[in-house]
């Protein structure tokens, strides 16, 4: 059974009685394990297919299934706690809150899980850890480089061990360089086993996972245009 | 989110911005010290009101006059015969809603001389020796007169410190305490021995003037009704009733002994004070009083009462009016500082739609993010209304400072906690609007948001 199950999902939206889909049709399967990118051109629906895999919005039409459950129908309050337990984000522009220190930030999801203290601080010493950034835990986001706000972002995302993990764009904002560490952080974690969704409008870096799904106007290309894409340059890689 | 961790995030919160914080919280502040400092001083006022009250003998007592006789009365006129010790009899005997009477016979254009020196008191009245309670005097030198002296009309009297001042001087001059007791004076060319002198009565704020040394003019003009209460307490001579009788009522006006007669019962007495059982059975009370008095007077209704009454309901209408006009002002204050809080949260949410954007991603509920924001509103406001607490408290306490003479206001703990519950509702309402706002914000657009 495949971590993820997305059916004939829709997503549909007025704007001045015109009838937009932003997702048409999809169906998908994620594997426990998998890295995958989602690639597609700005407003080609990838980011839409990732929040409402990540369950930060609902589908139309269409079902999804999520570790077992089937979330296309949750109330806001049953998604809230999807997203705490299991599902980890990383956002193009970090999101960190700027008056938290680090540790503080890493914590964040464990304070609406309700973890005790002393358990929240153990947790996220053992993130920062993981990403390298141990002996950051009493700085401001102001005070770090990007690339390591980057990796406070991972280790909050990291912090409540999720399913999956979703990076939404996340070497956007980024000198290649530094994207260049956060994607090989990615491969690491994806070597230690976990479930990571790239979403991408660059096929440079889609190159790096094993597998690509292509949306395009809502829906999910047939083929990924390797040529056009100029994924031909960059071979597949083999799943550890 | 537990609700301490929503407190501490609202904390730091107020603290990241701690000026405008501040300045939001002014509203609140102002508006809390002065709903304490206006109870205090409206309470203050009252207080002082009715240590005049008890003073006089409080509600409780009432006075008997001789009255006009009323027009459809008039051709009975010459049948009246004013009060009488049978009036004072028949109510000590039949009045079962009063506890004391005592009859007064004042001495008309009493003057008193001593050593030379003249005064005239204020009251100077023959009286029973239940008048002490009557009036709350308290004796503190020597002692009151007795049923004997009353008995045998002996020339003897009680005097207030007023007179003692008078006469004999005034301690604040000499320096020392000055005791007449044994000495003699005459009131109207008659000769009296002091037996008895009562202590000096005075309000707590003028206890508190003579002790900070502030010298007071005792002038009868300058003062509000309150201390004149003292000052006429002082200013008091009573003589046995009886004393009074034999050697001041043969008066040009006829009022004798019953026009020869020694029937002590028709003595003529100037009022009949009477003190009720209990202070809600007045209206029953004083109908008993007059239905006694109609048959004592054959029905003509030559008497009037005098009540405490009007004077109780003066204060409080006045510290009713007070207390709404310090209340509105208070009010309008404490919503002036809630409308700030509410303008100051809705901007700070505007600023802030990314973090809650944030945490919604990573798992607050619509329900936490609603209580963080409430919290942070309420937190907000309490903390004005602490402030608000300390500032009203030195606030009513420069007020004492700025004029020691006037009643002392005080602070009331009731005050305080209607105070401080009123800021943390206000809190909880300013924060309405703006949590609604930021609790419905939806996590996609919120990060979208740049």
């Amino acid at each position: 059974m495949a971590l993820v199950e997305i059916r004939n999902v829709s997503k549909i939206y007025h704007l001045g009685g015109e009838e937009i889909r932003a997702l048409d049709d999809v169906s998908v399967d994620i594997d426990g394990g998998e890295f995958i990118s989602i690639i597609g051109p700005s407003g080609s629906g990838k980011s839409t297919l990732m929040q409402i895999a990540g369950c930060l919005d609902t589908p139309t039409r269409g079902t999804i299934k999520l570790d077992g459950a089937m979330i296309q129908d949750a109330s806001p309050r049953q998604l809230a706690a999807i997203r705490n337990r299991k599902i980890g984000f990383v956002f193009q522009f970090f999101n960190l809150l700027p008056k938290l220190t680090v540790l503080q930030n890493v914590e964040l999801p464990m304070v609406y899980g309700g973890a005790s203290s002393s358990e929240r601080r153990e947790r996220a010493m053992q993130a920062l850890k993981l990403v390298n950034l141990d002996n950051r835990t009493k700085h401001r986001p102001s005070q770090l480089s990007g690339g390591q706000q980057q990796r406070v972002a991972i280790a909050r995302a990291l912090v409540n061990d999720p399913k999956i993990i979703f990076a939404d764009e996340p070497t956007g904002n980024l000198d290649s360089h530094t994207g260049e560490l956060i994607l090989q952080l990615f491969r690491q974690l994806s070597r230690e086993g976990r479930t990571i969704i790239l979403v991408t409008h660059d096929p440079e870096i889609a190159a790096i996972t094993p597998r690509r799904i292509e949306i395009r106007d809502g829906k999910i290309a047939d083929t990924v245009d390797a040529t056009l894409a100029g994924l031909d340059r960059f071979p597949l890689q083999p799943t550890p | 989110m537990n609700f301490w961790n929503a407190i501490s995030v609202g904390l730091k919160e107020i603290w990241a911005h701690k000026f405008r914080s501040f300045l939001t919280m002014l509203g609140i502040i102002l508006g809390v010290s002065s709903l304490v400092a206006m109870s205090a001083l409206v309470k203050g006022m009252e207080v002082g009101a009715t240590e005049a009250l008890i003073a006089v003998g409080g509600l409780q007592k009432l006075r008997i006059e001789r009255g006009d006789v009323p027009i459809e009365q008039r051709h009975l006129q010459d049948q009246s015969r004013g009060l009488t010790m049978d009036d004072v009899y028949a109510i000590q005997a039949g009045a079962t809603l009063v506890s004391k009477v005592s009859p007064e016979v004042r001495v008309p254009g009493a003057t008193l001389s001593a050593k030379g020196k003249v005064t005239r008191p204020f009251i100077c009245s023959g009286a029973w020796p239940v008048v002490l309670e009557q009036y709350e005097h308290e004796v503190e030198h020597g002692r009151m007169f007795n049923e004997v002296d009353d008995d045998q009309a002996r020339s003897v009297c009680v005097i207030g410190t007023g007179i003692r001042d008078q006469l004999f001087g005034s301690p604040e001059e000499a320096g020392r305490e000055i005791n007449p007791i044994g000495e003699t004076l005459t009131i109207n060319g008659e000769a009296f021995t002091i037996v008895g002198m009562f202590k000096h009565y005075e309000s707590e704020q003028q206890r508190k003037a003579r002790e900070l040394g502030i010298k007071q003019t005792f002038s009868r003009r300058s003062r509000d009704r309150g201390s004149f209460v003292y000052w006429l307490k002082n200013n008091t001579v009573y003589i046995p009733l009886n004393a009074a009788a034999l050697k001041f009522t043969a008066s040009p006006e006829g009022r004798s002994l019953g026009g020869g007669s020694t029937d002590p019962s028709s003595l003529t007495v100037s009022s009949i004070e009477v003190r009720l059982s209990d202070i809600n059975q007045i209206n029953e009370a004083l109908q008993q009083v007059r239905n006694i008095l109609f048959s004592t007077h054959k029905g003509i209704e030559d008497f009037s009462f005098r009540t405490q009454e009007d004077w109780a309901d003066t204060i409080k209408a006045f510290i009713r009016n007070a207390r709404m006009s310090g209340g509105t002002i208070a009010a309008i204050s404490l919503l002036v500082g809630g409308i700030g809080i509410m303008n100051i949260m809705l901007a700070s949410i505007s600023g802030r739609v990314r973090e809650i954007g944030l945490r919604k991603a990573i798992g607050a509920t619509t329900a936490d993010v609603f209580t963080q924001v409430i919290i942070e509103s309420v937190v907000l406001a309490l903390l004005g209304g602490l402030m608000g607490l300390v500032t009203a408290v030195g606030l009513v306490q420069l007020l004492g400072q700025l004029s020691p003479t006037e009643n002392d206001p005080i602070i009331s703990f009731t005050a305080l906690l209607v105070a401080f519950c009123s800021s943390v509702v206000i809190g909880i309402l300013a924060g309405l609007l703006p949590a609604f706002k930021a609790a419905r914000l939806s996590p996609i657009m919120a990060l979208r948001y740049e």
